[in-house]
C-alpha cells in the first residue's frame, strides 16, 4: 500500500463519486415513480388502452441489455435527430430534435430511470394482484369511487407489499450505475478505471472505489429498512 | 299509516342475471318492510349471494330492478349508483375488512371519503360503533389482530356508520369457528330488535326461527317457496325447506 497514491486517488473518486450520486438519486426517485405509475395501470388493467403499450415497454426494458440500451439512447437517438430537425423547421414546430442529444449524463438518468422503473412495476403489479378481492367489494359496497378506492386501499397495501422487491431494486441500480461509463460520464467507477489504467493499479484503485458503493447500498438498505419499519403493518410483509 | 299499508322499504322486482352463459338468477322478486329480518336459505350454488349483490348493484342484474324507498337505483348513472350504495349497508362472509386499516380506521374510513365527515368527526363516530358492537377496547388494533368474530363485528360496525336504511348480510358467519358465531348472532340480533331492516343468506336455521318472519328458499335461481319459519320448518310441512333443514342438521349435528 502506498499512502502518496491513496491521498492522489480520495479527491478524484470523491468527484466520481459525487456525478454517481447525482446520478443515482434521480434515477431511483423517477423509476420509483415511474414504476408505481406503470404498476399501477398494469395491475389494475386501467386505463385499459395503455396496458399493451406499458406491457410492451416492460418486455422491452426488462428483456434487453441495459448497456445496449445505454448505448441506443446515447448514440442511436441523434440519428433520428437529423431528419427530426428537417421535419421541426419545415413545419414550424419548437426545437423538439434537441431531445435527440442527450448529454451522458441526462442519457444515463433517462435510461436508468426507465429500466428501474420497469422493474418496479414489475412488484407493484404484483403486489397489487395480490391485494384480496373482496376488499374492493367492500370498497364499492360502502360507495366509494374506483379513484378513492385506488388512493386509500390499493396504493397503500401494494407499496408495503412491494416495498422489499422495490428495495432490492434500488440497490441493484446503485450498483448498474456504474454502467454510465460506456457513456463516459465521469462517474464513480470510470474516473476508477482513469485512473487505475494510468498508474496501472487496479487492486487498490477498484478496492477503493468498491468502499463508495458498500458504503452508497449500506445507506440505501438502511434507509428502505427504516421506511420499511415505520410503515409496518401487522399482517403485512414477513 | 298502519304497518301494513306502508309501502315496503326495499322491492326487488323481477331480477334476473346470466353469469357466463348460465341464468343465475331467475326473475326474482321480493319485498322488505321497515324493520323487517328475512332470511335466504338454500343449496350452494344457489344464487343466494348473487341476488345480494345485485341487490347492491354490486353486479348489475341484467333484467329487473331495485327500489328503495319508491326510488329506483337503475338510470341513476355512476354517481347514483354510489349514493344508492351508501344506503344499502353489505356484509361480506369472508369480513372483507381493509387489511392495512385499524378497526377504528376501517370503520372511518368511507365516512370520511365518501360522507366527507372532518377526521375527528368520523373517528368519533367510528368508536361508537365500535362500542356498539362491544369492539369499544379494540380500535386501535389491525384486522391482521383481530379473531373473525371480531372482525366480522367491525364490518358490521363499518357498514352501520353509514346510517344504511337496509342490510344485506351473505352468510356472515360461515367463515367462523363455531365458538365464534354466537357472538355475532347476537350483534345481528341485537340489530334487528333496534329496527334495522335486513335480508340475510345463512344456514343457521335455529337463528332464523327465532328472529325471523319469512325465510326465503332459493334454489337454482329461484325462490322455490316462501313463509314464516313456524309453516316452512314444522317437521310435517313437507316443504323444500324442512327436507333442505332437515338434511342440514344431519351434516352439522343438531341445534345449528
Ligand atoms: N362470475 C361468475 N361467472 C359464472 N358463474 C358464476 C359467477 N359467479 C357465480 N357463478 C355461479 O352462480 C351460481 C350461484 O352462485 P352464488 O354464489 O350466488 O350461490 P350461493 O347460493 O350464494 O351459494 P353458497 O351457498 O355456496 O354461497 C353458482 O353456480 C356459481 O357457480
Ligand atoms: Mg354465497
Amino acid at each position: 500500500m502506498d499512502a502518496a497514491y491513496f491521498k492522489e486517488l480520495w479527491p478524484v473518486l470523491n468527484e466520481g463519486f459525487w456525478l454517481s450520486l447525482k446520478i443515482i438519486v434521480p434515477s431511483a426517485t423517477l423509476g420509483l415513480a415511474i414504476g408505481v405509475l406503470v404498476g399501477a395501470v398494469r395491475g389494475t388493467g386501467y386505463p385499459k388502452f395503455l396496458v399493451r403499450p406499458l406491457n410492451i415497454y416492460v418486455s422491452l426494458f426488462r428483456g434487453t441489455a441495459l448497456a445496449m440500451q445505454l448505448v441506443v439512447v446515447y448514440y442511436g437517438l441523434p440519428d433520428l435527430g437529423r431528419p427530426l430537425k428537417a421535419f421541426c423547421l419545415a413545419h414550424d414546430l419548437p426545437a423538439l430534435w434537441k431531445l435527440c442529444y442527450l448529454s451522458p449524463y441526462a442519457a444515463s438518468v433517462l435510461v436508468f430511470s426507465l429500466c428501474s422503473g420497469a422493474y418496479h412495476s414489475e412488484y407493484i403489479r404484483g403486489a397489487i394482484l395480490s391485494i384480496k378481492k373482496g376488499q374492493f367489494q367492500a370498497a364499492k359496497a360502502l360507495g366509494l369511487t374506483r379513484a378513492q378506492t385506488f388512493r386509500t386501499i390499493v396504493i397503500p397495501q401494494a407499496l408495503r407489499r412491494a416495498w422489499p422487491g422495490c428495495g432490492n431494486e434500488i440497490v441493484y441500480l446503485i450498483k448498474y450505475s456504474s454502467l454510465a461509463m460506456l457513456l463516459s460520464a465521469k462517474e464513480l467507477t470510470s474516473v476508477a478505471k482513469a485512473m487505475a489504467d494510468y498508474e496501472f493499479r487496479y487492486t487498490e484503485t477498484f478496492f477503493a472505489a468498491g468502499l463508495y458503493y458498500l458504503f452508497l447500498v449500506s445507506v440505501a438498505a438502511w434507509i428502505m429498512r427504516r421506511l420499511e419499519k415505520h410503515y409496518a403493518i401487522p399482517g403485512f410483509g414477513r | 299509516m298502519s304497518a301494513d299499508s306502508m309501502p315496503p322499504i326495499l322491492e326487488v322486482k323481477n331480477i334476473s342475471k346470466t353469469l357466463g352463459s348460465k341464468l343465475i338468477l331467475d326473475d326474482v322478486s321480493l319485498s322488505l318492510n321497515k324493520g323487517e329480518l328475512k332470511v335466504l336459505i338454500g343449496p350452494s350454488g344457489g344464487g343466494k349471494s348473487t341476488l345480494l349483490q345485485c341487490i347492491h348493484y354490486l353486479i348489475p342484474p341484467d333484467a329487473g330492478e331495485v327500489v328503495l324507498e319508491g326510488r329506483p337505483a337503475s338510470g341513476a348513472g355512476r354517481g347514483g349508483l354510489c349514493a344508492f350504495r351508501q344506503e344499502i349497508g353489505m356484509i361480506f362472509q369472508d369480513f372483507n375488512l381493509f387489511d392495512h386499516l385499524t378497526a377504528e380506521n376501517n370503520v372511518a374510513m368511507a365516512l370520511r371519503k365518501v360522507k366527507k365527515h372532518s377526521k375527528a368527526e368520523a373517528l368519533e363516530r367510528a368508536r361508537r360503533e365500535l362500542a356498539r358492537v362491544g369492539l369499544a377496547d379494540k380500535g386501535q388494533l389491525y384486522p391482521a389482530q383481530l379473531s373473525g368474530g371480531q372482525k366480522q363485528r367491525v364490518s358490521i360496525a363499518r357498514a352501520l356508520a353509514m346510517d344504511p336504511k337496509v342490510m344485506l348480510l351473505d352468510e356472515p358467519t360461515s367463515a367462523l369457528d363455531p365458538e365464534l358465531i354466537g357472538e355475532v348472532l347476537g350483534v345481528i340480533a341485537e340489530l334487528s330488535r333496534s329496527g334495522m331492516t335486513m335480508l340475510m343468506a345463512t344456514h343457521q336455521i335455529g337463528f332464523a326461527r327465532n328472529l325471523t318472519n319469512e325465510i326465503i328458499f332459493m334454489e337454482a335461481g329461484k325462490i322455490a317457496e316462501a313463509g314464516p319459519p313456524a309453516a316452512l320448518l314444522s317437521p310435517g310441512s313437507g316443504s323444500r325447506t324442512a327436507d333442505f333443514c332437515a338434511k342440514l342438521s344431519e351434516l352439522m349435528g343438531p341445534g345449528r
